[in-house]
């Protein structure tokens, strides 16, 4: 009797992606925010290139990580103003396929938020950060923010204050992905071998595999009333 | 439980089972009760209107049949299912209305029919089918390829009724459907609902409405302060303003209360 759960999340990704593609509501702002984040921080910090280098994985992950807040904010606004959410909610789906629908469109726009800031980023701080690795990162990253971030988002979505409320019960939440991320990319963009941070991209790893397990389990109870 | 002040008119026979089954509801924001042991049934192909003041449970009722919401107790049932456990088969059966237009305003209507058809299973072959069916139905075959961003409020709301019509429900449910409609669209909207009714599908509908309210359905109930304060057959109602005298004395007696 339920619609199959690969579905209807193919069906949420696609139409996630359908409408951005004609809006380009939520990665304009996304970027022009991330931009003028970067640009903020390399005139607030003018320093030697020793420094830039210690500073730029904090200011990558900073900016990467208030982007993906005000995308995940406008993403979930949407979804509840005009009672999407409810419209969604009262076809016969699996409430899950909802969350990992959402998730996966949220992803996609940070990540691509985040692979354009670091060509940008490489020219404002004169630094090299085209680098795989740093790609890697970025994937697991920008996934454990998305992943806490579509949870919390859906629940501060139909809050009165739900602009200011959402960075207030993310970022304590999303702090152990900015600070496992931080110290991977730092790491890495600081040459260290491998084995100093590989293990910083392993526990970003599992952080992930249990965020998203518990915001998959918690997702039905979040949009019950 | 206040006891009705009229009657209600024997509209469920043996022979019409409830469709939609809902007994002794209670339902608490806070501490703040807003459904107060509610019982309603409604028939298969029935029309209910239903009346209430703001903050009467209305809408709380409505999203407790749609399975948006959960009773603090009672049960409910709907064609035979029951809420929560069979929520699923209960969901497959509905179409939601609402003042709210439940579409994406940067897609357009066929992209936001297709997207919901999704979630309903609907085949390729099938959903086209029917998208242009209830596109052509509801007079928006010509804008089918615009964005709904586009669209007048009426044109929205014809496009929101094809949506809850696209997987062929047997209950529609309508939240005050006419807020922010002009007469025209009104009309309109009074046509397409004549035309579900006909079909056999059953539909209730919650309005401040009461002229309409008189005039559509074949039933109308008034809910006051979490209870079923009056219930009666259509065919009972000589005119909207016997309807409206009753609404204040029901409405003014209960909060008297």
């Amino acid at each position: 009797m339920q619609t199959p759960f690969f579905r209807v999340v193919y069906g949420i990704v696609a139409k996630d992606l359908q409408a951005e593609f004609r809006s380009r509501e939520l990665l304009s702002l996304m970027l022009i925010f991330a931009l003028l984040s970067l640009l903020i921080f390399s005139f607030a910090l003018e320093l030697d290139r020793l420094a830039r280098e210690e500073a730029i994985s904090g200011v990558l992950w900073v900016t990467v990580a208030f982007a993906s807040i005000i995308g995940l904010n406008r993403s979930l606004t949407l979804e509840r103003e005009q009672g999407n959410l409810d419209a969604m909610l009262i076809a016969p789906i699996n409430r899950a396929a909802i969350f990992v629908g959402k998730l996966i469109g949220n992803y996609l726009f940070a990540l691509l938020v985040g692979v354009l800031l670091i060509p940008i980023a490489a020219l404002l701080y004169n630094l090299p950060l085209i680098n795989v690795w740093l790609f890697i990162v970025l994937v697991f990253g920008t996934l454990g923010l998305s992943g806490i971030g579509t949870l919390l988002a859906t629940m501060t979505a139909q809050t009165r204050t739900r602009e200011s409320l959402l960075p207030v019960v993310m970022l304590p939440l999303a702090l152990p992905v900015v600070l496992t991320a931080v110290r991977a990319t730092t790491g890495i963009l600081s040459g260290q071998p491998a084995e100093n941070w590989l293990g910083w991209l392993h526990l970003l790893a599992v952080i992930n595999v249990v965020y998203f397990a518990a915001c998959f389990i918690m997702f039905e109870f979040v949009v019950e009333e | 439980m206040f006891a009705p002040l009229r009657a209600a008119a024997p509209v469920l026979t043996p022979a019409a089972a409830p469709i939609i089954a809902a007994e002794g509801l209670t339902k608490t924001f806070d501490v703040l009760p807003v459904l107060r042991g509610l019982t309603l049934h409604i028939a298969h192909g029935e029309f209910l209107a239903l009346l209430g003041a703001n903050g009467s449970g209305k809408s709380t009722l409505l999203r407790m049949l749609a399975g948006l919401s959960q009773p603090n107790s009672g049960v409910i049932r709907v064609g035979g299912w029951q809420l929560p456990r069979e929520a699923a088969q209960v969901r497959a059966q509905i179409g939601l209305v609402s003042h709210k237009l439940l579409l994406y305003e940067s897609l357009t209507a066929r992209e936001n029919l297709r997207f919901f058809g999704r979630l309903y299973n609907l085949s390729a072959a099938r959903l086209n089918a029917q998208i242009d069916t209830l596109l052509k139905r509801v007079g928006l075959a010509r804008r089918a390829d615009d964005v709904v961003r586009t669209f007048s409020r009426g044109m929205a709301q014809r496009l929101s009724i094809a949506r809850a019509l696209l997987h062929d429900p047997s209950i529609l449910l309508l939240d005050e459907p006419y807020t922010g409609l002009d007469q025209e669209a009104a009309a309109m909207l009074d046509a397409l609902l004549g035309e579900a009714h006909a079909e056999g599908r059953t539909i209730l509908m919650i309005t401040h409405e009461i002229e309409r309210a008189a005039r559509l359905p074949s039933r109308v109930a008034i809910l006051a302060r979490g209870v079923l304060a009056f219930d009666c057959a259509a065919a009972e109602i000589p005119d909207a303003a016997w309807l409206a005298a009753r609404y204040t004395e029901v409405t003014s007696l209960i909060a008297a209360r």
